[in-house]
């Protein structure tokens, strides 16, 4: 028979990973208001699920996100981030010249703002996709913490 | 004259609940990094050292550097933590005892980096000084063209993404390759993962 005392760490972790993982798009959209942006986002969402991965195991973690998602992931945000320069440049700017996104006046600030959003998203994949690769890299090898080590 | 004065009132320092604050912040940081230096279990350790950057962050958000003080929070005492604990499981628990000679020469590169260190603070401005050459040329600049330039009130965002855009695409690169390179040396985690746990049934069998 298998015995669950960690309950009071699961149930509390249960209720924490929802909040965490909100707190870290609260901390993404609202970058350019409040300090903190896409690198901290994504440590923050990748916390939600390495916390979630060591309390209820590995296995269950990598069937919430797999780790091909996770690296695909992490591909995806690296070149959204090149994508928003490339896209300048089609445009006429130079690499990474936000003015140049969408066609406006020179006084007008859409193109810095969806620039930035779009940019800030690439970094947030990346770092969240980048982390928990990592982590499945070391967790990977050892499948559970065993109860002596808590 | 009047001004100057004003400046020197606010630059004499800050008044004495937060000077308190800095001294028992700043002296949990330095017990829990002794603790550090002296303990051998290693999932202790992981715990200490993800609660001296907890520590180290409220200090920060003391010397108004709250962004700073986030990213410590984040990756210092969270993502940290959570890879050295998974970087742990896959070695000895308990870290071997040095022989007490070994000890000496860390200990006085410690002590000499340290009184350096000292001697060096004599000749910064002081904290929050408006006229030090941090606050005066480059950042004055900044504060003042940002919102015409880019619209948005952060200014940290808008240098980081917007003005160092480019850097930042280094950065992220530099993450990116990280875990492409940790990924590449440890495996991807689901095939190691599997046999790990196939090694693991066939020894209960």
């Amino acid at each position: 028979m298998k015995t669950d005392h960690h309950v009071i760490l699961r149930v509390t972790a249960k209720f924490l990973i929802p909040i965490i993982t909100l707190y870290a798009f609260y901390v993404q959209f609202h970058g350019d208001y409040s300090p903190g942006g896409g690198f901290q986002a994504g440590v923050i969402f990748a916390v939600g699920i390495i916390l979630y991965a060591l309390i209820f195991g590995v296995v269950e973690a990598l069937r919430l996100v797999p780790a091909t998602f996770a690296r695909t992931l992490a591909l995806f945000g690296f070149l959204l981030y090149g994508s928003v320069g490339v896209w300048a440049m089609l445009n006429g700017g130079l690499f990474l010249d936000y003015d140049f996104v969408i066609p406006e006046g020179p006084d007008g600030h859409w193109g810095q703002h969806i620039g930035i959003i779009v940019i800030e998203l690439g970094v947030l994949f990346a770092v969240a996709g980048s982390m928990l690769t990592i982590f499945y890299a070391f967790a990977g090898r050892a499948p559970e913490i065993d109860d002596e080590d808590w | 004259m009047s001004d100057v004065a004003n400046t020197a009132a606010q630059v004499a320092g800050p008044d004495l609940s937060v000077i308190l604050i800095d001294i028992s912040v700043l002296t949990m940081m330095a017990i829990t990094a002794i603790a550090i230096a002296r303990l051998r279990s290693l999932f202790a350790l992981v715990m200490l050292s993800g609660v001296y950057s907890l520590l180290s962050a409220t200090w920060f958000v003391i010397a108004d550097a709250v962004d700073v003080a986030f990213t410590e929070a984040a990756v210092g005492a969270g993502i940290s933590s959570a890879l050295i604990l998974g970087a742990m499981l896959l070695t000895v628990r308990v870290a071997k005892e040095d022989k007490p000679l070994k000890r000496i020469a860390p200990m006085l590169v410690v002590v000499i980096t340290g009184a350096i260190l000292f001697y060096a603070t004599i000749d910064l401005p002081g904290f929050g000084d408006p006229n030090s050459p941090a606050n005066s040329y480059l950042a004055q600049e900044f504060l003042q063209r940002n919102y015409g330039d880019i619209g948005i009130p952060n200014v940290v965002t808008s240098v980081l993404a917007s003005y160092r855009g480019f850097d930042t695409f280094g950065e992220v690169g530099v993450v990116f390759i990280a875990g492409v390179a940790v990924a590449l040396l440890l495996g991807f985690g689901e095939r190691s993962l599997s046999a790990s746990l196939k090694k693991k049934k066939g020894g209960e069998k």
